[in-house]
């Protein structure tokens, strides 16, 4: 089984967000593979021991997210593709049609991403590749089963979840809950440094900077005015919580 | 030419969903000062009848898309009609709830239209001609202003329950217009659905919502939570401490790495408030927090606090607010 993994670069979900220059600041920033790629990543592998096969690691990023298709080589993937966009300017419309023409030229029978990345949550470039290469999508994938040619996944739905049944080739986003993502280990870390990381530009791909102009453009960036600290309400317990209740009913008439 | 702003009218089980209303004064607001007019698109099976609410809440022209495949959401089915519809219509911009569905369909949509869409924005305006919309990223560390200045239409998903709604104007009816549906191909099978039953309201369109932590010690103690939240019509959350210990199940994170919330009241009880956390409820309009630690992070984020123990506090803030509302 052919399996294509989309994986991001995120900035480390601890870390501190600062502007510099008028846009977010990367300096001082540690990063790190989204974690919800590294479900995807994991998924893809735990199908790779079932079936056998291998695994294709692709990214859209500067050179530096060499780092994050490492870890993923490392988890356990066979090969990777890192295709730098060349400039910063670019949105989810240029990720999903690098992506898109990267994968068109690889044979896959799944192609399996996080469902959103933890820094601009937008939730929409898996979806965006399986429009391209007219691919079925199931979102938000809590459980994964591939067979026959077929997947089952169970995936979130507005107030639960539901069984899907789909033909492969199939894009499937991960959502939480999928599995516990494995540690790369010190063989695996070794391993990775002679695997295949094919770095490329557009033009490798056949695309030129027009095609994949970003359609959204950034007019500011700021940071949200800290909320300011209320007020402790005094007292045990018992005469705090009437007092909460109070306060919440004739002076914040909320309830 | 393009024209007009349209809004996915999202509906279940023959309800509609109340970002829908949202939209609509959003999207009436952006449409008189372009000199335009808002349109909704309804899609379902049997769901035109709810053609005229939206017409009350603010819809100038209502495009119904009915067919029995239509009945339950499913990805392949509706990005057909609605991307369709969107085409024929070229409207200025198209707006969709950030719901699970509308997120879902969005993407579609906007990539089988080759446009820009901006996800779970929290504000929109005209500023200069431009429709400009205000969404956080880095989970509500930064936010940004973002337009999309050619590419039509413009698409956003906007977050559930931050926008306010117009009081719907009684007998104003909106043009309804049945538009045949091409459902096409759906490659997806739906095999089983598994709803969660509850009386509560869902998570992301609560007024208000008690949310528990680490501090509530074991899954038996979410009973206090769930008193408190019977007297206030709440839905009940929780911390990812809560969810990884197994306590209770991820549809009730509340977080970076679960569900975005902005109700009238959130109650954090026994939560300590790390940034993952406060990324998901941040835009609350009122936080209260309840923490035995003084100097709880949460309290920082708070409108009102109280430090003591939450299984002294919950009972009594429970038998006062039944008291008060009684």
């Amino acid at each position: 089984m052919k399996i294509v993994a989309l994986v991001k670069q995120t900035f480390d979900s601890e870390a501190k967000v600062v502007l510099g220059g008028g846009k977010i600041s990367r300096q001082g920033i540690s990063l790190i593979m989204n974690p919800y790629d590294e479900y995807a990543v994991e998924e893809a592998l735990k199908l790779k021991e079932k079936h056998g096969g291998e695994v294709t690691v692709v990214t859209v990023g500067p050179d530096e997210a060499t780092e994050a298709v490492r870890q993923a080589l490392a988890m356990g993937a066979d090969q990777s593709i890192l295709v730098n966009p060349g400039t910063e300017d670019i949105d989810e419309y240029t990720t999903a049609t690098i992506l898109a023409k990267a994968v068109s030229g690889l044979e896959y029978d799944l192609i399996i991403g996080g469902f959103r990345a933890i820094d601009d949550g937008s939730a929409q470039v898996a979806g965006r590749v399986a429009e391209i290469l007219n691919l079925p999508v199931v979102n938000m994938v809590t459980k994964l089963e591939v067979d026959g040619g077929k997947a089952v996944a169970t995936s979130d739905i507005e107030g639960g979840s539901a069984v899907m049944e789909v033909p492969l080739p199939v894009v499937i986003t991960a959502q939480k809950g999928l599995n516990e993502p494995r540690y790369p280990s010190m063989k695996g870390i070794m391993q990775a440094k002679k695997k295949p990381l094919k770095k490329i530009g557009l033009g490798d791909l056949g695309l030129d900077a027009s095609q994949v102009a970003a359609k959204v453009k950034v007019l500011n960036y700021s940071l949200p005015p800290a909320r300011a600290a209320g007020k402790i309400i005094p007292g045990e317990p018992a005469e705090a919580a009437a007092a909460l209740a109070k306060a919440l009913r004739e002076e914040a008439k909320i309830i | 030419m393009a024209k007009g702003i349209l809004v996915f009218a999202e509906q279940r089980d023959g309800k509609i969903k109340k970002v829908t209303y949202e939209l609509l004064s959003a999207g009436k607001k952006i449409a008189s000062q372009l000199g335009e007019e808002v349109s909704a698109v309804l899609v379902g099976k049997g769901v035109s009848s709810l053609a005229g609410i939206l017409g009350e809440y603010g819809a100038d022209k209502v495009y119904v898309i009915e067919n029995d495949a239509l009945e339950n959401y499913t990805i392949d089915a509706y990005t057909n009609v609605v991307a369709d519809l969107v085409k024929q219509n070229e409207p200025t911009a198209f707006l969709l709830g950030c719901s699970i569905t509308g997120r879902d369909l969005a993407a579609q949509v906007a990539q089988r239209l080759g446009t820009g869409l901006l996800t779970d924005c929290i504000n929109v305006a005209v500023e200069n001609g431009q429709i400009v919309f205000t969404r956080p990223i880095y989970a509500g560390k930064a936010v940004i202003t973002a337009t999309i200045p050619e590419a039509r239409p413009v698409m956003a998903t906007i977050r559930p329950n931050v926008l306010p709604v117009d009081e719907p104007q009684a007998g104003k009816s909106a043009e309804v217009i049945n538009v045949p549906a091409n459902v096409g191909s759906i490659r997806i099978t739906v095999k089983d659905v598994i709803r969660q039953v509850s009386a509560r309201p869902e998570l992301t369109e609560a007024d208000v919502i008690v949310s528990g932590g680490r501090g509530m010690k074991g899954p038996e103690n979410y009973k206090l939570l769930e008193d408190l939240a019977d007297v206030l019509g709440a839905a009940v959350g929780a911390s990812r401490a809560a969810v990884d210990a197994g306590w209770v199940p991820l549809s009730m994170q509340v977080g970076q790495t679960g569900k975005t919330v902005s109700p009238n009241l959130y109650i954090a009880a026994g939560i300590s408030g790390a940034i993952q956390h406060l990324a998901g409820m941040s835009s609350s309009k009122v936080i209260v927090a309840v923490n035995k630690d003084t100097e709880a992070n949460i309290f920082k984020s708070s409108d009102y606090g109280v430090v003591g123990d939450l299984f002294e506090v919950l009972p009594v803030l429970t038998q006062e607010i039944k008291k008060l509302k009684a």
